[in-house]
């Protein structure tokens, strides 16, 4: 049974058929999937939800799909942390991580993205599903799409880490690299499209595509035993996830999983792509495009789509936004490293940098619930850290040899405290 | 100053569906203009009502944004191309 009512636009309200369609042929405004949110809340219950497999696919009554998925058996539903030793250090009691870093099968939220756009591609009947991507996407598409039996056709700018090349090429997936930047591939993307009819998951797909990511914040309020965090800070790029995640916790009131409630939405962005927090801190809805540049390479978009939707979330949910930059992004993904074992890229640790900002600001305050998000697997951009690690000693295969370095490693303690 | 101008499918039907079409002016906006002469209904679609590019509109005057030149005031030279691009694309 389905409980999706239709797409609408986001602007002007102009309402359209489930079509693989993304743009409002009025007024140019994004559409949205729409739900009958009454029928919903007679059907879903939290001993419903938590008696199903843990997948994404548990909320599947708030996710725009028909019947029986099959993309994403094993996506979603990512540890939930409390993360003791790094709140230690922070101050914080009630810190958590949500941990997209192990989601299946390609380690980034993506994960639940193209579970729900491959879902709706082979409902629509494409056969060759494409993608505009940093990486983390064009991982996701090419194992989902392989999976599925589905063609894949992925773009990306020249220059990402070469994790992202060979972990999209190996699953059969043709890449096609774009001398220029993200943006750039994502004109281009949009061109093709409207020229080809492929299923691009962020483009026609994207009314469907973006709804999987509200999974993220569902999995959040499930986890916390079916309540809000005060805070949850997270990465802004495109900025699909941010609003999802905000519409998520409405919705789990709207259909009561949840009892009230309030929570400040943060947003966190890399300084060398910033457009959505200087147009927060300038107090203007206008976002003007930036050319990226960082090494935060998964959140390198200068023109983000919906920039204007993450500017409307944090603002009504009373939260923030701060920026952080390469050396900042760096150190934080070597502490959430050292204190929680969890090994983030770039996005994961500017994230956690501007999580920091925030509680020295006094905008998180010692005894709230935080949520810090975690998108995505530092092991596939080994690049960004390779020159900011210590070095390994390398010795003879002779205890005498390792008797002259004893010292130097210092005693468990110490070890174990690390530089920081 | 001719120029080429590539329409996508939301505007396809103030062109008869053609995807590509020829329009005339010293900016960006001239060419908006004339568009709006060949091909009524355009205007409205990608200016609002103070005469601004609407926020999910981008215009790219030989694959640059015209955000990064000089807006509407973009010059346009005889030969250029225009492209019409919805904003609503991509995540990462």
């Amino acid at each position: 049974m389905s409980y999706v009512t239709n797409l609408k636009c986001r602007e002007c309200g102009q309402e359209y058929p489930i079509k693989p369609l993304h743009v409002c042929e009025d007024c140019f405004g994004p559409l949205e999937v729409t739900y009958d949110y009454a029928k919903i809340r007679a059907a879903v219950s939290r001993a419903t939800i938590a008696a199903r497999p843990h997948n994404l696919w548990r909320y599947r009554e708030l996710l725009p799909v028909d019947g029986e998925p099959e993309a994403g058996p094993f996506s979603g539903f990512t540890p939930l942390l409390h993360a003791r030793r790094l709140g230690a250090e922070l101050g914080l009691k009630k810190l958590y991580i949500k941990d997209d870093t192990v989601n299946h099968p390609t380690l980034s939220y993506k994960d639940r993205v193209v579970s729900v756009a491959i879902t709706k591609a082979r409902d629509f009947g494409f056969t060759t599903v494409s993608c505009a991507s940093t990486g983390n996407l064009a991982t996701a598409v090419a194992a989902h799409a392989a999976r599925a039996g589905l063609r894949s056709v992925i773009f990306m700018p020249e220059g990402v880490e070469s994790g992202k090349i060979v972990g999209s090429s190996i699953y059969g997936a043709r890449v096609i690299t774009i001398r220029g930047n993200y943006d750039d591939v994502n004109r281009l993307c949009s061109e093709i499209a409207d020229k080809y009819g492929w299923a691009f998951v962020n483009i026609n797909l994207r009314p469907y595509y973006t709804e999987g990511a509200k999974t993220f914040g569902f999995e959040v309020a499930e986890q916390l035993g079916w309540k809000l965090p005060n805070h949850i800070v997270l990465p802004t790029a495109g900025g699909t996830i941010l609003p999802k995640v905000a519409k998520a916790f409405k919705e789990f009131k709207e259909v009561g999983l949840v009892h009230g409630g309030e929570f400040k939405i943060h947003c966190a962005q890399a300084a060398g792509a910033a457009p959505v927090i200087h147009a927060l801190h300038k107090n203007t809805d206008l976002i003007t495009p930036v050319k990226p540049d960082t090494i935060a390479k998964s959140i390198a978009i200068g023109n983000p789509a919906d920039g204007f939707y993450v500017l409307r979330a944090v603002r009504e949910s009373g939260g923030w936004g701060e920026m952080a930059t390469d050396p900042e992004i760096i150190d934080a993904i070597k502490l959430l490293a050292r204190t929680e074992g969890i090994f983030a890229e770039p996005a994961g640790g500017t994230t956690l940098a501007v999580a920091l900002k925030l509680i020295a600001a006094g905008r998180i305050k010692a005894d709230e619930s935080v949520v810090v998000s975690i998108t995505g697997n530092g092991y596939k951009t080994l690049e960004a850290v390779a020159n900011s690690i210590e070095a390994p000693l390398v010795i003879e295969a002779r205890l005498k040899d390792f008797d002259a370095i004893y010292e130097s490693l210092g005693d468990g303690k110490r070890s174990l405290q690390g530089a920081a | 100053m001719p120029v080429k101008v590539r329409v996508p499918t939301p505007l396809r039907r103030f062109t008869g569906g053609i995807d590509e079409v020829a329009a005339a002016g010293e900016s960006v906006r001239a060419v908006i203009e004339d568009l709006e002469k060949r091909h009524p209904g355009m205007r409205e679609r990608l200016l609002d009502d103070k005469g601004e590019l609407r926020r999910f509109v981008n215009i790219y005057l030989n694959g640059d944004d015209i955000r990064f030149l000089n807006q509407l005031n973009s010059q346009v030279k005889d030969g250029d191309d225009i492209s019409i691009v919805p904003a609503i694309a991509g995540g990462e």
